[in-house]
């Protein structure tokens, strides 16, 4: 069944838009991440214009987070003192990073920049998740094998710890400065306005590796976050360059918050490391995907581009 | 001398100044439909261009008489990017702003356009694909601008936005004329000209020219107004649905496992 979209301005198949709303929000739910690394790219593939693909894809992150973060509400896995924290700190990064992403589209080669960071950023959390789950996995196999249970050490120092401004969060069971959540925030917040999405993929591995957070509040509280900062930007983008196409972010809307309720189902049965493992490999594959492109030699080397008036 | 009030009127009906090869053959031109509503649900639509040649003698056995159907959309700038690789990657170098192109153009003929069309006719009613699209003074802008208009051109043509039909046009009895254009789906806003060329030997002789208007209606109509009248009410109302949507599957499934 074909569509019109009244602010792209082109013409698909509403099946198809279902279709990719769901497994982005799948995503969202199992994993909480907003899902904009994925839903952009993925609209530029068929043929939506980037600046509706970027606007409308953080409508759309706004309903699968909210869908999602409702779960997590009923299992009590939000922490909302961090969750507001990082929200806060999120807005001020990302009003930065909107205005260095005006400054160097003026300046040109602004794609280039979102393709590198894309590589870069996602690349290397990537990596670094991979290699950190797949260490745990392997730790917790030996445990099992040994028949011994895993031991955790109940205080773990990190930096975080010994910075001042202690503040509580009693959801995660942490007593950290608020310095690092709130550098963790606003890093995330300017990163995602600079690449157009909502940052999960940075903030997930930030709260687990940096603030120390456990995995189970993990999820939950960055989808939180992620709901408030995507909603900026998509009032931020419909305000200055009218590029949220509302038909288009319905249909991905009604796909996503499906996927996103699957994907909390299924992120219950699995472990938590099997879950980053998962993470970190469709992370790599955007990142793999994105640096071919850069690296390969295209088949057009012309692109065409129509001005928005 | 009686023809010369006529002729007179003639020239100030018709749009484009007349070629006057003093054939005295005219064409009258009509389209199935003046008005293409975009709803929701468009996916393209097929216009009928029909007409009739006019003559007050008996046309000339030779040269044949050829039709040429021209359909164009709104004019719009587009930015034409090249990439090269650098440091072992491919960025965007090189760039080209072209002024006015086409986002449509259609081109229908009785026969082959290089037979039915002379070059300084073509120039001259800007006929050919290339010919439409207005690129004046890019040549300073990049080493080899012309590369760039024909990337324009191959890109569009591969989307389906150009195109040429040579020997689509029928012409019966070198008196009637008909083609079919089809619109794709993916069409913008605004006045599509419709131009129906008479040829002999690749001379125009006359041009007629009608125009489609393209608009979008309902839902469409609204939500394009909304969005740029009021787009903060539009940003809040996309924000409404999208938390409305959330909260909503999230019950539903909570109401299905319980």
């Amino acid at each position: 069944m074909q569509i019109y979209l009244p602010i792209a301005e082109v013409s698909v198949n509403a099946f198809v838009l279902l279709g990719l709303g769901g497994i982005v929000g799948f995503m969202s739910g199992m994993f909480g991440v907003g899902g904009g690394f994925l839903i952009t790219p993925l609209l530029f593939f068929i043929g939506i214009p980037p600046p509706i693909a970027v606007a409308t894809g953080a409508n759309q992150v706004v309903a699968s987070s909210i869908s999602g973060v409702l779960a997590h509400l009923r299992r009590r896995t939000v922490d909302f003192r961090m969750g507001i924290v990082l929200t806060i700190s999120g807005l001020v990064g990302s009003t930065i990073g909107i205005y260095v992403f005006s400054l160097l589209s003026s300046l040109g080669q602004v794609d280039l920049l979102i393709q590198l960071s894309y590589v870069v950023f996602l690349g290397f959390i990537g990596l670094l998740m991979l290699q950190e789950s797949l260490r745990a996995l392997n730790r917790s196999r030996k445990m099992a094998k040994a028949g011994a249970t895993v031991p955790r050490r109940a205080h773990e120092h990190l930096l975080v710890h010994r910075l001042p401004l202690k503040m509580k969060f009693r959801t995660s069971g942490l007593y950290i400065s608020v310095i690092p959540p709130i550098a963790v925030g606003a890093f995330v917040g300017f990163l995602s306005a600079v690449m157009g999405v909502g940052g999960g993929f940075i903030m997930v591995p930030a709260m687990i590796y940096l603030l120390g957070m456990p995995t189970k509040v993990v999820v939950g509280t960055s989808l939180f976050q992620i709901i408030f900062t995507s909603a900026y930007t998509t009032v931020a983008h419909a305000t200055t360059s009218f590029s949220v196409d509302m038909a288009l972010a319905l249909l991905l809307i009604v796909g996503g918050v499906i996927g996103a309720q699957l994907g909390a189902q299924v992120a219950l049965r699995l472990k938590a490391e099997q879950l980053r493992i998962l993470l970190a490999l469709l992370v790599l594959a955007v990142a793999a995907k994105i640096a071919l492109e850069l690296v390969l030699t295209p088949t057009e080397f012309y692109s065409l581009s129509v001005p928005r008036s | 001398m009686r023809l010369r009030p006529l002729l007179l009127a003639l020239a100030l009906i018709a749009p484009l100044p007349s070629n006057a090869q003093g054939d005295g053959e005219t064409v009258v031109a009509g389209l199935s439909q003046n008005e293409v509503s975009i709803t929701a649900r468009f996916s393209g639509s097929e216009i009928m261009v029909y007409g009739a040649v006019k003559r007050d003698a008996p046309p000339p056995a030779s040269p044949a008489l050829d039709v040429i159907v021209t359909v164009e959309g709104p004019l719009t700038p587009v930015v034409v990017r090249k990439k090269n690789r650098r440091y072992g990657l491919w960025i965007n170098t090189e760039s080209v702003e072209i002024d006015a192109a086409p986002s449509f153009y259609a081109v229908a003929t009785t026969g082959l356009l290089r037979d039915v069309l002379s070059d300084t006719d073509d120039l001259r009613y800007k006929v050919t694909i290339p010919r439409a699209i207005r690129a004046v003074g890019i040549a300073g802008e990049a080493e080899d601008a012309s590369s760039f208009t024909d990337a324009l051109i191959r890109v569009r043509a591969e989307q389906g936005a150009y195109i040429l039909n040579q020997n689509a046009v029928s012409l019966t009895q070198e008196t009637l004329i008909r083609t079919d254009v089809a619109l794709p789906a993916n069409l913008i806003e605004g006045i599509y000209k419709v131009r129906i060329f008479l040829t002999r030997g690749g001379r125009v002789i006359d041009v007629s020219e009608n125009e489609i208007d393209v608009r979008k209606e309902g839902l469409e109509r609204w939500l394009t107004n909304l969005a740029h009248n009021q787009p903060l009410a539009y940003g809040l109302l996309s924000l409404a649905i999208a938390a409305l949507a959330g909260w909503a599957a999230s019950e539903a499934f909570r109401v299905r496992r319980t």
